[in-house]
């Protein structure tokens, strides 16, 4: 019973471990604080919520978090390691991998191929081998394109695998980068608008398959979205950002109720 | 899962058409060798088939960088220029039988042309589009000045006396076979493993850096690393076309790398398609040999060269292939498939 009970408690304390911190940060472009004293924590498998008017530095955000921007001040720490002044690529192997707010596929790409390489990092045969075609080469690309197929029928994408990604409507587009991004077989997912320009079908239906990512791939998600019954729907944690700064977080009832959040939505006196 | 085990081997399916590729590649050579050998292609002939092999590789090459990898270069000749050099200067002066220093000297050109793509790459690749071209331009024209200045290049009187490819006394025909059968081969040689580079996870990294840089970076992809793997690559193989080059002529001028002959191997790539190894091969086979049936026009030749390029470009502005490659069995597939009646669509890859 005893055992059981720790047991419990173990999982509880690997569940509630914040797999991505920020603390105190900020970048300044010329004289413009464009981000400031951002913090945060985001725990494992939560889906949080990063919202704000245009212009507030969300995006910002994400460029500091993946390396993009070096920021000026604050830090940030992957699994308690800090992944400050590391290459994107190199967050991205550590584990932090997003998408884009406009759609950035490989256009001429394959579908399949716009998966696979993401996959590239783990794989390891060298040049050599793949010019050769040594044994390596045949067996990894084999074991690759069964993973690549699989991830792509998570989002039923996987009778397009041929197609050029640019031939793709709209909504298969962007779940095609959600899958990319899932490829890289990341710990930390941040989504940068994935709802813009969803009729409210498929924004449903997408909020569906977010919940669906966390559980099985055991993400955690950080999402910018101005699509507030999304948001609202989906979101365990919120963050607001107002002029590069947090005016408030908690939950979205907490958030919803805050007269901060609503004067910097609707503009207060 | 079980049967998975042997993924180690390769796909039936591709066995059977590399092994039909190669019985295809080895009848063309024995063919043009035969034609060579008794005498129906003439010195003439079989010396425009070498500089047309010697194009094939200049121009699949640099389809690597502005075709997969996407970057414009301009100073493809210049690389050429580096292994011209080195090659001609290693068998003129290191004293070893030509049998043995000629292919020293092809692989000695490839690695020198190679390691100037590094010191070129690591600052040029920083930039990119009509930046990084115009470095490269610059590249090419420095090459070409320090060799106008040194001495041990020959200067502006160009290098001279560089050694036939067999020893002294061999006849015209076994030197027109031998040329032939190096240039064929590199040539075979430069394409598979560019070929196969691009069907590789590192061809897919390339590739895709070309699509979306920042995307590929986000990726997972070492950005970086991979545009100056494939830059140094296309240096090698012009490296390489360089050292066939010089002992297929047997005078280096520098004026013959100058900037004009950058553009005419990035007008073979881009005329083929930017992005298809087999359209390369076709634009530089056809762009070598075009002006040479043209010579009966004598004073239009070049204008109708010029007319036909931009009639292609005209109507299709991707190349003669686009990013599509020539494959048989691609072709037997689509000719299967529109037998048993499913003719409604033959494009996709």
């Amino acid at each position: 019973m005893a055992l059981v009970e720790k047991e419990k408690l173990l999982q509880q304390d690997k569940t509630d471990r914040p797999v991505l911190e920020a603390e105190n940060l900020g970048i300044v472009f010329g004289g413009l604080h464009a981000v400031e004293d951002v913090h945060f924590s985001l725990r494992r498998e939560q889906i949080m919520g990063l919202i704000g008017p245009n212009g507030a530095g969300k995006t910002t955000v994400f460029n500091l978090l993946t390396g993009v921007y070096t920021p000026t001040t604050g830090q940030i720490k992957l699994e308690g390691q800090s992944i400050l002044g590391k290459k994107t690529y190199q967050i991205t192997k550590l584990g932090i991998a997003r998408t884009f707010q406009n759609i950035r596929l490989f256009k001429d790409m394959s579908v399949l191929d716009n998966v696979r390489v993401a996959m590239n990092q783990k794989m390891e045969y060298s040049a050599l081998a793949g010019i050769l075609g040594l044994p390596s080469y045949w067996r990894e690309e084999a074991a690759i394109e069964e993973k690549a197929m699989e991830l792509l029928s998570v989002f039923h994408l996987e009778n397009n695998a041929g197609d050029r990604a640019k031939n793709l409507p709209y909504g298969q587009q962007r779940k095609l980068e959600i899958a990319r991004a899932l490829a890289a077989d990341p710990k930390v997912l941040l989504l940068d608008e994935p709802a813009a320009g969803m009729n409210p079908t498929e924004t449903a239906e997408l909020m569906e398959t977010i919940k669906l990512i966390r559980d099985r791939f055991h993400v955690a998600v950080l999402l910018i979205e101005h699509d507030m019954s999304f948001v609202m729907g989906i979101c365990e944690h919120l963050v607001v950002l107002d002029y590069g700064r947090i005016i408030a977080s908690g939950s979205p009832e907490e958030v919803r109720t805050n007269p901060k959040v609503i004067a910097a939505y609707l503009g207060g006196e | 899962m079980t049967n998975q085990k042997k993924t180690g081997l390769i796909p039936k399916s591709k066995l059977l058409s590399y092994a039909v590729n190669a019985a295809l590649l080895l009848i063309t050579y024995v063919l043009f060798f035969v034609l060579i050998a008794n005498g129906t292609i003439n010195r003439y002939t079989s010396g425009i088939m070498t500089t047309m092999f010697i194009n094939i590789i200049l121009t699949v090459s640099l389809n690597l960088v502005s075709g997969f990898l996407g970057q414009l270069v301009l100073g493809h000749a210049g690389f050429m220029s580096v292994g011209a050099y080195t090659a001609a200067l290693f068998t003129l002066y290191s004293g070893l039988p030509i049998t043995i220093a000629f292919p020293i000297g092809i692989v000695l050109a490839g690695v020198v042309a190679a390691v100037f793509g590094v010191i070129i790459g690591v600052p040029a690749l920083r930039l990119r589009g009509d930046y990084l071209a115009i470095i490269t331009l610059g590249f090419g024209e420095i090459i070409r000045v320090i060799i106008l200045a040194c001495d041990f290049t020959g200067g502006a009187k160009g290098l001279r006396g560089i050694p036939t490819i067999l020893p002294q006394g061999s006849d015209a025909t076994s030197l027109s076979l031998a040329k032939y059968s190096y240039v064929f081969w590199l040539a075979v040689l430069t394409v598979v493993i560019i070929w196969a580079f691009v069907r590789s996870r590192h061809g897919r990294a390339v590739i895709a850096i070309r699509e979306d840089e920042i995307a590929a970076e986000a990726s997972g992809v070492h950005t970086t690393y991979y545009k100056l793997f494939a830059f140094v690559m296309a240096a090698f193989f012009a490296g390489v076309a360089g050292s066939l080059y010089a002992h297929h002529i047997g005078v280096l001028d520098p004026s013959k790398f100058n900037f004009d002959y950058s553009v005419e191997i990035l007008l073979m790539a881009v005329l083929g398609g930017l992005g298809s190894i087999t359209g390369s091969i076709i634009a530089a086979v056809a762009l070598t040999i075009l002006p040479e049936f043209l010579r009966g026009f004598e004073d239009y030749r070049m204008l109708i060269y010029a007319v036909i390029l931009i009639i292609v470009m005209l109507f299709k502005p991707s190349g003669l292939m686009g990013q599509h490659e020539f494959s048989l069995s691609g072709i037997l597939a689509r000719l299967s498939s529109k037998k048993s009646g499913a003719l409604k669509k033959g494009k996709g890859e």
